[in-house]
């Protein structure tokens, strides 16, 4: 699963039908209050899963969750195999954490942010190598940014900054990538060159879950929807399925939320009884509660 | 400058600014990053305390400063990692605590005038003596060594503490280490600026360096070449004016940030005019974009409907035409922030 033939020694690859990574009834959050409840998820090597849902929902917590940033307060999480407590091979997982801005407080070039995150594969006290030097290049390559390796970062666009970020993630030859939010606030030019930057990831079967509100720019890419609101996951399916449902339901799109794909065709559905739903409502309603 | 060099005292202040105004940029470079330029500052405050324990016990108050000021590091780390509620008020705390400690305990001790209190409170460098400058030395070799070790993981951490969290790096260890290296810091300017003066010798530098910097590295490099020419003019400029070393270096420091500041603003200004930065582009150049990649120099123009447009920051600048390709262009890259 990683990018390149990797010249340094990398861990051994996880066998096909190994899980990812595992939740089992997992809460996360703090104390006895769980923002986010009784989760089950497995990703398997290759998905590329979306996970979607409104501001506040519990996205943010399911990612941080995963990467142990935040407390599992009951269930399990396994990351490849390993249940996440005794889970220390952490340069598995390739982070992309939301930020708008890099690096404010110093001035620092792309290759410098970059090969930060090189360190998770080079020990306690271990310096750059040549290979490794390579391995920098290379994901600066795929994300299209090599010929900004000497660039000041906060010179640079939002979307440029983004895929520095992903560049960082790609460095250390992650087995799978968690993105939080890649193309919010990112010009048009910018998510056409970040969708097609994450396509070819995809297409190396690089494993993937990408938490956005917005489906838009990258819905070729998904191989799995998964929706979260209010604190649980309230859909798990197919992109089709995701679409299907939606369909099924013929909700009213008046109320702006982002959540839709965007080329669902709406408006038509002029039931004014549903004029106040917002676009998950239809799935609370299958579920059998309210919000 | 040479009669200078040949008095005692002189030598020996002299070598302990060359020693402060290395290592106090190579630490503060990161308290910059950190946003906590004002840490430094605390843990003089706490330093002052253990200077007061050392004169009053009749040990070296160079020694127990340093103690005190690494558990008051440890502390703070500990405390910064703990709470999400008030670690900002616990710091206050145990900044005054120190000074105010430190104020009492050395009136008690059997030279504790007021003098005495003046001397670590704003540095007399030129009562250095012979066996602190070996601690110095010390001191400043271990913090340099360490600086340079670790800083590919200190950057890391202080520029994004959540992804190195995630990625696996001793976060804590390394906010610990670079307390710590915060606190040794502290302890040898305390001598060459005093207690009060010390965060400027760290923080200073890097805000100059930071005007003129491209890279980290750069301005870690930048930063100590400011931080020593203040620390050595500053002590040499002192004796003919008969002024404190400590405020006359940070005088200097001051005035390096100011006329760096006026030479990056008027540079900005020259290179904004030499510099063509092409008008609305939305489109981003790449290695499959389909537009004829030429190469230019250090870089590649992207011919793009009969303009080549060169990368530089965010923003693609105007390379001349492709016709006149080769000749003429280089002149028109410049350095005006996008």
């Amino acid at each position: 699963m990683t990018l390149a033939p990797a010249p340094t020694p990398a861990p051994t690859p996880a066998p096909a039908t190994e899980a990812v990574l595992s939740l089992r009834a997992a809460s996360f959050g703090y104390g006895d209050r769980p923002v986010l409840a009784d989760v089950n998820l497995m990703v398997r090597p290759g998905e590329v899963v979306a996970v979607l849902g409104p501001n506040g929902a519990g996205k943010s917590t399911l990612m941080k969750g995963i990467l142990g940033l935040n407390e599992l307060v009951s269930g399990s999480v396994t990351l490849f195999g390993v249940p996440s407590t005794e889970f220390h091979d952490r340069a598995r997982m390739g982070y992309v954490p939301q930020r708008h801005t890099l690096s404010a407080s110093v001035r620092a070039t792309v290759e410098e942010i970059v090969s930060s995150g090189r360190l998770p594969r080079l020990g306690r006290l271990g310096r750059m190598r040549a290979t490794d030097r390579q391995i920098v290049a290379r994901a600066l390559d795929v994300v299209g940014l090599a010929d900004r390796a000497a660039t000041e970062v906060s010179t640079l666009s939002g979307g440029q900054q983004r895929r520095v970020l992903i560049a960082r993630a790609l460095a250390s030859q992650p087995d799978v990538l968690i993105m939080d939010e890649p193309t919010a606030g990112v010009d048009a030019a910018n998510q056409r060159v970040l969708a097609a930057v994450l396509e070819r990831l995809a297409d190396r079967d690089v494993t993937m879950v990408i938490v956005t509100h917005e489906i838009g720019a990258l819905k070729r890419l998904f191989t799995r929807v998964v929706v979260v609101d209010a604190g649980r996951i309230q859909f798990d399916g197919t992109p089709q399925q995701y679409a299907a449902r939606r369909t099924v339901a013929r909700h009213d799109d008046g109320n702006g939320c982002d959540t839709h794909p965007v080329d669902q065709q709406d408006g038509r559905g002029t039931n004014r009884g549903t004029l106040a739903l917002g676009p998950l409502d239809h799935l609370r309603g299958h579920h059998g509660w309210s919000a | 400058m040479s009669d200078l060099l040949s008095i005692d005292f002189m030598q020996r202040a002299l070598i302990a600014a060359l020693l402060v105004g290395t290592v106090a940029p190579m630490v503060g470079i990161f308290l910059v990053q950190r946003r906590l330029s004002l840490i430094g500052d605390g843990m003089g405050h706490v330093a002052l305390a253990g200077v007061a324990i050392g004169l009053v016990t009749g040990q070296g108050p160079v020694l127990t400063a340093l103690v005190a000021a690494v558990i008051a590091a440890v502390v703070i780390e500990l405390l910064r990692d703990r709470g999400r509620t008030n670690g900002d008020v616990a710091l206050a705390v145990i900044f005054y605590g120190g000074i105010a400690a430190g104020v009492v305990i050395i009136s008690k001790a059997p030279d504790g005038t007021p003098a005495n209190l003046t001397k670590y409170l704003f540095g007399s460098i030129l009562t250095t003596q012979r066996e602190d400058l070996y601690v110095f030395a010390a001191l400043a070799a271990v913090i340099s060594f360490t600086t340079w070790a670790l800083r590919p993981r200190l950057f890391a951490v202080a520029n994004d503490e959540e992804y190195a969290r995630a990625v696996g790096l001793p976060v804590l260890a390394l906010n610990i280490v670079l307390a710590v290296l915060t606190a040794a810091t502290v302890v040898i300017a305390m001598r060459v600026v005093g207690l009060l003066l010390i965060s400027a010798l760290m923080i200073v530098p890097n805000a100059a360096a930071q005007l003129i910097a491209r890279s980290f590295s750069s301005g870690v490099r930048w930063a100590v070449a400011f931080g020593l020419v203040s620390a050595v003019g500053g002590v040499a400029v002192s004796y003919p004016l008969n002024t404190p070393s400590g405020g006359t270096i940070v005088l200097v420091a001051v005035a390096i940030f100011i006329v760096t500041a006026a030479v990056a603003a008027a540079i900005a200004r020259v290179s904004q005019h030499r510099h063509a930065v092409a008008e609305r582009h939305d489109h981003e150049h790449g290695l499959d974009c389909g537009h004829l990649a030429v190469p230019h120099g250090d870089h590649v123009d992207y011919v793009h409907d009969g303009h080549r447009h060169a990368p530089h920051e965010g923003h693609y600048d105007e390379h001349g035409d492709p016709q006149t390709a080769g000749s003429s262009g280089a002149e028109t890259t410049g350095t005006r922030r996008g």
